[in-house]
């Protein structure tokens, strides 16, 4: 494409997420095609079928929490705004919309994902937990709890993302060591610079009570 | 009516009585060595369970039926005309329920504000922005400060100079201070533009009543009642008709006093499509537009004698707050050391980029970098020890009782002496000295409430930016009512409730908790009414403690506070408070200072900082706990400033390169050091509570003592913040060709 000085060129900074989402619009509207993730949707549509969707809202279900919910939305809608406003699940925090802060990380099968750049519709079929799914104030998963002594938390908008970033890493391996803690929250941007009590809640966490705690809170949430 | 009471002011092995007047219905200021139930113990944020779960509800989180979502369109252009808008396109568009022009005339800056929707979807919002047709006339701009300085530059303002004024002073001759000196040094440090990059962006929701003359808004600030008196003057309606709602706040660090812009598009979108309206930021206008900490330029002449004592300061600093100004960093050169000639020259250079806003402890940091690491070459130059140079030159006995904590905690010795490695990693240690003024002032005001189920809740229009206010809230009321700190349910954040003034400054600690203790105080005088002819004492003769109210000489005549509360006449029994003016105290400064250790890596130019140690004085400690989250937090913002933080503009197109999370860089959890804090206990006096603030004197020395320790290891001082990769080879490459001289 050329420059044309006479007409506002549009800014740079376009976002890897409204490419995302741009180019999902696209697609659809000229008439082509998506291909399903393979392991989203296997259960739903055989391999290699072929799906259309949008750019119109269309009606998917996900399962959030151990429950179902059913939202009508355009298919460009990102998990993360899925979430927060249609669904009224607003303890997942948006803050740099491009996956970098770690703000919006909830769990898709256990694992921790960035949910702004995770569309609403390629989270069918997967688990999907999020901070809400953890714990309550009256109940708070053992992280949660841990976080709370330690005060590993400030302003508290990173404080989401943040626990479940530890929250997954304990889970993978709930004897963390501190540097195994340090890169299971590297994605995970506190401008309060809380970091150092993070560290302690996820050591206070990880003594065997807690975190035999933290796998029977959620067994007894999966069951 | 006043009483006169004596109150111990001063430190460990250096106090001394002073007699103070106060307000007869002035709580007794809690004394040096007074046994305290609650107050400086440990105690976790009393809203962290809400935090922890997701279930704080921050401006963005705030949801009103048949509300609506608001964007708004920013100039791409660093300085253009506008021509005309066409917004039919955008009113067409179907969900589409208000546009509004915002700007017709001269745009200075890529980022300021053009255009606003509201839309019934955020998704559809993005879209109607994108049908705004906006003919811009583009004009020349200059977003660098040496070229805003050139003569043939484009005026930002379109008249005058692109320099401020210059804003001077002078104590004694610099010029003969120099020429005394035994040894001088002469250099220019150089500091990035700083953003933010609070976790929560900019925004509000707005809502007005049917008739339009009732005026609700949620937003992310430091101060609701600032914003309600803006709002109230921009939209023509008495104070009382604007209500300001802040629970929760994501960040602010300087960045969000008073009505900003998204604040007045929401409320003038609401008022246009007659529903509310939520205007959340995206990260990329919350760098290029929300504000941002000034770049500089300081030019530094040190002087010292031979015993090391300073004998002149020169600093010349020009600063470039964009299209704002405050720049200056000018504080630490005239107050950290003694010296008897100081002259300082400070010149805001205006350009067309965002406008500076403060940001925690403005033009410090800046400032103490440059200081610190000229001090540091002067006493290298002098063959003096570097904390032993800032001793001499240092006249503050508190601080001088903190370089020893730090000297010991950091075994600044051991460290100091440690012959370099012949490795390819350098270790190195620096120190630098912190200063702040955080004894706050006169205005909050407090409501006390008991309710006859025995709860208790304080209520003051303050807000909590992250730093624990509502938890010192509650830990003062619940000292001075004898009850654990989660029997006590603190409200802030509403304009519904009395005055405080802004969260910044370190304002909040030192002017809300003794307005928070005197409303306890009139509460528990109340109740003691209530309670004595039960007791058969006196008021004055009872006292709260354990959750009982008992008369104090014979604490077994005692009642349980929950048994007094069921007495209360009506639902409840309230009581004001007020933060009285500022009483005679030991000092109005706070010292503090930081060692650092790094590494750096010789063949990469990668600089770690591997330890931190920071000893800091606030006063009266109210919560260790939340006070030391917000030291590491001074302490990492400051490894930014001194490591990463750069905000980039394209001279070719005079737009921000960075405005992201990714391409900014922000300190993260594989850079964050050992970090040791201790505080050092100060009887401050001032006010009931000796509280003082601690968010900035935490960050002012970090980044300093951080280039100091990089100076220590390779031997070359790096002179421009923020240290990164290339500048250090470019330093070593200095120091090689230096040696190949020798």
């Amino acid at each position: 494409m050329s420059r044309d000085d006479r007409k506002p060129r549009k800014p740079p900074g376009i976002s890897r997420r409204s490419f995302i989402k741009g180019a999902g619009a696209v697609a659809a509207a000229a008439g082509l095609v998506r291909v399903q993730p393979a392991s989203a949707d296997e259960k739903r549509l055989p391999a290699g079928v072929i799906e259309r969707l949008g750019p119109e809202a269309t009606t998917i279900e996900l399962n959030i929490n151990g429950k179902p919910a059913t939202l009508e939305i355009e298919p460009r809608v990102a998990l993360l705004s899925a979430l927060r406003e249609h669904l009224g699940l607003t303890g997942t925090k948006l803050a740099c919309d491009r996956g970098a802060c770690g703000a919006c990380t909830v769990h898709l099968d256990g694992k921790p994902v960035t949910s702004c750049m995770v569309l609403a519709v390629d989270a069918r079929g997967h688990q999907i937990t999020t901070i809400e799914g953890l714990g309550t104030p009256s109940n708070m998963h053992p992280v949660q709890a841990a976080f709370v002594e330690t005060d590993a938390l400030q302003c508290g908008f990173c404080t989401p993302g943040m626990v479940m970033s530890v929250a997954a890493a304990l889970e993978r391996n709930p004897a963390a060591t501190t540097d195994e803690i340090k890169r299971a929250t590297a994605g995970n941007i506190c401008r309060c610079g809380t970091y150092p009590h993070v560290f302690a809640a996820a050591l206070r966490a990880v003594k065997p009570g807690p975190a035999k705690s933290a796998s029977s809170v959620r067994a007894a949430k999966d069951a | 009516m006043s009483r006169r009471v004596t109150v111990k002011l001063g430190f460990q092995g250096n106090t001394r009585d002073v007699t103070v007047v106060i307000p007869n219905d002035e709580p007794t200021p809690w004394q040096w060595g007074e046994r305290l139930s609650v107050v400086g113990k440990p105690a976790p944020r009393v809203d962290g369970p809400l935090k922890a779960t997701g279930a704080a509800h921050y401006t963005c989180d705030i949801e009103l039926p048949g509300m609506l979502y608001g964007a708004i369109l920013r100039s791409p252009w660093p300085h253009a005309r506008i021509r005309s808008t066409d917004l039919s396109a955008a009113e067409r568009l179907d969900g589409v329920r208000a546009v509004l022009a915002l700007e017709d005339r001269e745009i200075r800056f890529a980022g300021q504000e053009i255009a606003a929707v509201a839309a019934i979807s955020s998704e559809l919002a993005a879209d109607a922005l994108k049908l705004i047709k906006v003919d811009y006339e583009k004009i020349p701009f200059v977003v660098e400060m040496d070229a805003a300085m050139a003569d043939s530059a484009t005026r930002v303002f379109g008249i005058g100079s692109n320099a401020g004024r210059a804003s001077t002073t002078s104590v004694g001759d610099v010029a003969r201070g120099l020429a005394a000196a035994a040894y001088t040094i002469e250099a220019t440090y150089t500091t990035a533009v700083q953003t933010h990059v609070c976790l929560e962006t900019h925004g509000a929701v707005a809502s007005f009543n049917a008739a339009g003359d009732q005026l609700t808004v949620w937003c992310s600030t430091q101060g609701v009642f600032s914003v309600r008196d803006d709002l109230a003057v921009y939209f023509s309606l008495p104070p009382d008709n604007v209500r300001v709602v802040c629970e929760f706040l994501g960040g602010g660090f300087g960045s969000k006093f008073g009505a900003t812009p998204e604040m007045i598009v929401a409320a003038r979108l609401a008022k246009a499509a007659g529903v509310p309206v939520k205007v959340i930021l995206p990260r990329g206008d919350e760098h290029r537009s929300t504000g941002n900490r000034p770049n500089s330029e300081q030019k530094v002449r040190l002087g010292a004698d031979r015993d090391g004592k300073l004998t002149a300061i020169d600093l010349v600093q020009r600063g470039s707050g964009g299209i704002g100004g405050g720049s200056g960093s000018a504080e630490p050169f005239k107050s950290i050391y003694r010296c008897a000639n100081i002259r300082t020259d400070e010149r805001n250079i205006y350009t067309n980029a965002g406008p500076a806003s403060p940001m925690r402890a403005p033009g410090w940091p800046q400032g103490c970098f440059a200081l610190e690491l000229a001090m540091d070459e002067l006493a290298r130059k002098a063959g003096i020890d570097r904390l032993e140079f800032r001793r001499r030159n240092s006249d503050n006995p508190v601080r001088a009782a903190e370089y020893d904590i730090g000297e010991r905690t950091f075994g600044w010795a051991d460290k100091n002496s440690s012959p370099k490695s012949s490795g390819a990693v350098k270790r190195g240690v620096g120190v630098a000295s912190a200063e702040w003024h955080a004894v706050g002032v006169s205005g909050p005001e407090a409501q006390a409430i008991a309710h006859r189920d025995g709860s208790v809740e304080i209520r003051v229009g303050t807000q909590d930016i992250g730093t624990g206010t509502r938890t010192i809230l509650a830990i003062v009321a619940a000292e001075e009512l004898g009850l654990p700190v989660d029997r006590v349910k603190p409200e802030i954040g509403d304009t519904r409730f009395l005055f405080s003034v802004p969260s910044g400054g370190s304002l909040s600690a030192p002017s809300n908790t003794p307005a928070v203790r005197q409303a306890a105080a009139h509460l528990k005088h109340k109740l003691f009414r209530i309670a004595a002819p039960i007791l058969g004492a006196e008021p004055d003769d009872l006292e709260a403690a354990d959750e009982t109210i008992r008369v104090r000489t014979s604490p077994a005549r005692a009642l349980a506070f929950t048994d007094v509360c069921k007495r209360i006449p009506g639902d409840s029994i309230s009581a004001q408070g007020e933060r009285v003016p500022n009483y005679e105290g030991f000092r109005t400064d706070q010292a503090g200072c930081q060692f650092a250790e790094v590494e750096v890596d010789t063949e990469t130019g990668i600089v770690r900082v591997t330890q931190v140690v920071a000893v800091h004085d606030a006063g009266r400690i109210i919560d260790p706990l939340t006070a030391r989250s917000q030291v590491n937090g001074g302490i990492l913002m400051g490894i930014g400033f001194a490591l990463f933080e750069d905000r980039r503009m394209d001279p070719q197109l005079g737009i921000m390169v960075n405005p992201t999370m990714d391409d900014y860089k922000l300190p993260g959890s594989l850079d964050v050091p050992r970090i040791d804090v201790t505080f050092f206990e100060v009887a401050n006096g001032i006010t009931n509570t000796g509280a003082m603030g601690l968010g900035e004197v935490s960050h002012v020395a970090s980044a300093a003592a951080v280039a100091c320790a990089v100076y220590d290891a390779i031997g070359v001082p790096v002179r421009s913040l923020p240290i990164t990769p290339d500048r250090v080879l470019a330093a070593l490459k200095t120091r090689v060709k230096e040696l190949e001289l020798r």
